[in-house]
């Protein structure tokens, strides 16, 4: 168990639909698996079977309805289910990335700002952190006279490659990825399996979701199988 | 981590059954950004005026840290004591710029009446306050000496927050500061809200129905329903995964928060 840096036990998330009639739907049970190091968990499962669930829960975007989360923390293990608020905005701050296909646009902030904040966050001087965040820009084919304009009227592709610059911003010990290289033309798609490989040579550990195949391929370790067959026949029984 | 700067605990008043705010308790850190989202009616107005230290509770506490580390019980405090607070270490923000600025005097005096209070005389000294202040919110320098009542409604608004920033406080309330404004301007002002609350590590309690001004403002959030704190917690998990029946009413009625 050396170098591990993400520990999850026995995890799961119901939703309950307080305005359709108090539907329960149980979307994760018994996730268990762990994370070292220089090393990509891909998880694995059709459309529906929870996998951007388990990583919104991991990043406390979605509250657990049990289990645990465990990460490696400033040194120290910490317990996210149940954690505070401003401990997990600490741990998103130094520790826990998350790259989704969507940027969220702010009106007015240059796109060179969006790719700069989660440095600016942790205290870089501007100078390091604007030629960190160019050099970013420039290796996904931002074209520079993009860089002082809000992303809000980019293009769809051209905001997903922002938000990839933003994700790389820093070296986060542990990085969720939700489908970083979908709808990527081949070039650029190259870049981010370039960057979540030089990521994982720098010793983070990556959970991700990949629909394609190739970029499956080229950066996977493990898999973890979230195909809920046995329990969804389990579940209909109980609503019986 | 550092401690607390406001201790807020079983925090009541009620006008009537459910009207008011009652058994608020939470903690608020140097920096963090605390929302109070809810619709109105529910109380967030009058929980902002305790908190504020403007109208008394019936019950319960609330505890301020001061700059020279020492925890101070605010309903205990002196009129005096809390109105130097209030004039100082804190700000508020009003909706309506008029009820926070002094419409009869210049922009400049405006911005340098909390150094005059704090005892600053010398006339350069506020005129330098007043400039500066005026680009930092992005009010052309040149207007120093003109009356508020000649802005622009969201030029008042940035009057008014200058007003209240100059005396570095290190806690502001604000009610609903965009409430009154064009989409246009309303941007422009949390673009600035959002920079200068970082820049300056502001601990700030904002109260607003507007779920996109939380989500772009707040570390957390408080739903407030009838008088009562019914759920706390994230900000985006609060929008994305609201647990109680209400704020799961509140997020899925707004378009697009």
């Amino acid at each position: 168990m050396m170098n591990t840096l993400i520990e999850v036990r026995d995890l799961s998330k119901t939703f309950t639909l307080h305005q359709q009639n108090g539907v329960v739907l149980n979307v994760l049970r018994g996730v268990d698996f762990s994370v070292q190091g220089g090393e990509c968990l891909v998880l694995h499962g059709q459309s529906g079977a929870g996998k951007s669930t388990l990583l919104r829960t991991l990043y406390g975007n979605y509250l657990p309805a049990g289990g645990s989360i465990r990460i490696c923390h400033d040194g120290q293990w910490l317990e996210l289910v149940g954690a505070q608020p401003r401990d997990i905005l600490q741990v998103r701050q130094q520790t826990l990335g998350y790259v989704s296909q969507f940027l969220r646009v702010i009106p007015r902030v240059a796109c060179l700002d969006v790719v700069m904040e989660p440095a600016l966050a942790r205290g870089w001087p501007k100078p390091q952190a604007q030629a960190r965040a160019e050099h970013l820009l420039a290796r996904l084919n931002i074209p520079q006279r993009l860089w002082q304009l809000a992303p809000g009227t980019f293009s769809g592709g051209e905001q997903q490659r922002v938000n990839i610059a933003r994700g790389f911003m820093v070296a986060w010990p542990v990085m969720l990825l939700d489908e970083p290289t979908a709808s990527l033309d081949d070039s650029n798609r190259q870049v981010v399996l370039e960057l979540m490989n030089e990521a994982k040579a720098g010793g983070a550990a990556l959970i991700g979701i990949f629909h394609d195949r190739a970029a499956r391929e080229a950066v996977a370790d493990r898999h973890l199988d979230m195909t809920p067959a046995h329990q969804a026949e389990e579940e209909y029984a109980h609503a019986r | 981590m550092s401690q607390p700067l406001l201790q807020v605990r079983d925090l009541s008043l009620l006008y009537g059954p459910q009207k008011g705010c009652q058994g608020v308790s939470f903690d608020l850190y140097p920096g963090e950004v605390l929302g109070i989202v809810g619709e109105s009616g529910s109380g967030k107005s009058t929980l902002l005026s305790l908190l504020s230290g403007r109208l008394p509770p019936q019950a319960g506490s609330i505890g301020y840290r001061s700059k020279e580390g020492e925890w101070l019980d605010l309903y205990s405090a002196s009129e005096a004591e809390r109105r130097t607070l209030l004039r100082t270490e804190w700000g508020f923000v009003e909706q309506n710029p008029r009820d926070g600025l002094r419409m009869g005097v210049s922009a400049g005096a405006n911005i340098g009446e909390r150094l005059m209070a704090q005892g600053v005389r010398n006339y350069q000294q506020l005129r330098g306050a007043g400039l500066d202040w005026l680009s930092q919110v992005e009010i052309d320098p040149q207007r120093i000496d003109d009356l508020p009542r000649t802005f622009s409604g969201g030029m008042q608004q940035r009057l008014q927050i200058a007003r209240n920033l100059v005396s570095s406080p290190r806690l502001v309330f604000m009610d609903e500061p965009t409430g009154g404004l064009d989409v246009s301007v309303q941007a422009r002002l949390l673009d600035l809200l959002r920079g200068l609350v970082r820049e300056l590590d502001l601990a700030v309690v904002i109260v607003t129905h507007d779920l996109a001004v939380a989500r772009l403002l707040a570390d957390r959030l408080m739903v407030m329903r009838r008088s009562r704190v019914v759920e706390t917690g994230l900000t985006d998990q609060i929008l994305d995964d609201p647990q109680h029946p209400y704020s799961q009413l509140l997020v899925s009625s707004v378009l697009q928060p």
